[in-house]
């Protein structure tokens, strides 16, 4: 009994094919965000990594709602502007980054979990990036 | 029973269903709005004085690198090269502006001749540095000089912005892309 229910979510989770609801993973400057760094406040408004997946979650969205432009990920942007950067080849990517410390921005974009078990891989992943 | 719920809720949670990305969309990152391509003035490979107002009417694919650059600008010039070739008679309405990076090795004249290797339709454009650190930061474009053994190179932003006949900063292609995805969005600009 106990090894058919361990099996039915394993069954579920390597079966069924992954998918999102948007392909957007979205990240936004807050307004007020310029103000709060002049105050000499360290604000870190992008993750050093950021994960996508080709055909789940595979286009960056970008948002500046500051007052002033803002270099946010690899581009300059302007108040109120958005920017979207989709990805179609699963590869490691780095961008220039004025944000971060380091100066660069990793992109890692996960090739789409095709198999059984490339999606267990793939959700595993997911829980323990959230971790 | 609890188990059995939780394996429901699982189940339902993949079955999300998954939504297909528009057909003929732009492969490189848009901004939304676009702004205009801030103005500049700087010398041109043509000898003549080169601003953006020039190009009005037709698609810019603007970069930014230099003559000496064996890593990137080869590879980036090489492509937008293919790209021209492959568009063919609509290639008349895309120009090529190259902003150099290094203004102390390249003379409009040494970058006419780099540019000549790709396209001779390619344009180039240098000035002082004062003047080239400004239109790099209009643009958001990072250039560290670097020294290497007994001269130096330099570390610069890779991309390339994609300009509309108006002049409008629209999209900006990451560095890696092929001829094929340049193509793909001059001829979504071209079209409008």
């Amino acid at each position: 009994m106990l090894a058919v229910l361990l099996a039915a979510p394993l069954g579920a989770i390597s079966l069924i094919p992954i998918s999102a609801p948007s392909h957007e993973q979205v990240f936004e400057i807050p307004k007020g965000t310029w103000a709060r760094h002049m105050a000499g406040e360290k604000i870190e408004t992008l993750p050093d990594h950021i994960y996508l997946t080709v055909g789940v979650r595979d286009v960056l969205v970008l948002k500046n709602r500051d007052d002033v432009p803002q270099t946010f990920g690899p581009t300059l942007m302007m108040p109120g502007q958005n920017f979207s950067l989709p990805f179609e080849q699963a590869a490691e990517y780095q961008f220039a980054c004025t944000a971060h410390a380091s100066g660069q921005m990793t992109i890692v974009v996960d090739p789409y979990p095709a198999t059984p078990w490339a999606r267990i891989s793939w959700r595993a992943r997911q829980l323990l990036r959230t971790l | 029973m609890k188990i059995l719920h939780s394996i429901a809720t699982l189940l339902l949670t993949c079955m999300v269903t998954a939504s297909v990305a528009a057909p003929g969309a732009f492969k490189s990152g848009v901004f939304d709005p676009p702004r205009q391509a801030p103005e500049f003035s700087l010398q041109g490979t043509d000898g003549q004085t080169l601003n953006l107002n020039r190009y009005h009417g037709k698609v810019v694919l603007l970069a930014f690198g230099y003559s000496s650059c064996t890593a990137v600008c080869p590879v980036t010039l090489h492509t937008f090269a293919l790209a021209m070739r492959k568009l063919g008679p609509a290639a008349a309405a895309v120009q090529v502006v190259y902003v150099t990076v290094d203004p102390e090795r390249d003379t409009p004249a040494r970058l006419k001749q780099f540019l000549a290797n790709f396209d001779p339709t390619f344009i180039g454009g240098t000035g002082t540095a004062q003047q080239l650190e400004q239109v790099r930061k209009d643009y958001g474009v990072n250039a560290k000089k670097i020294p290497y053994e007994k001269t130096y190179v330099y570390d610069h932003s890779s991309f390339t912005y994609l300009l509309d006949r108006s002049g409008r900063i629209r999209t900006l292609m990451p560095y890696g892309h092929n001829a094929d995805d340049f193509v793909n969005d001059l001829n979504m600009l071209l079209r409008e």
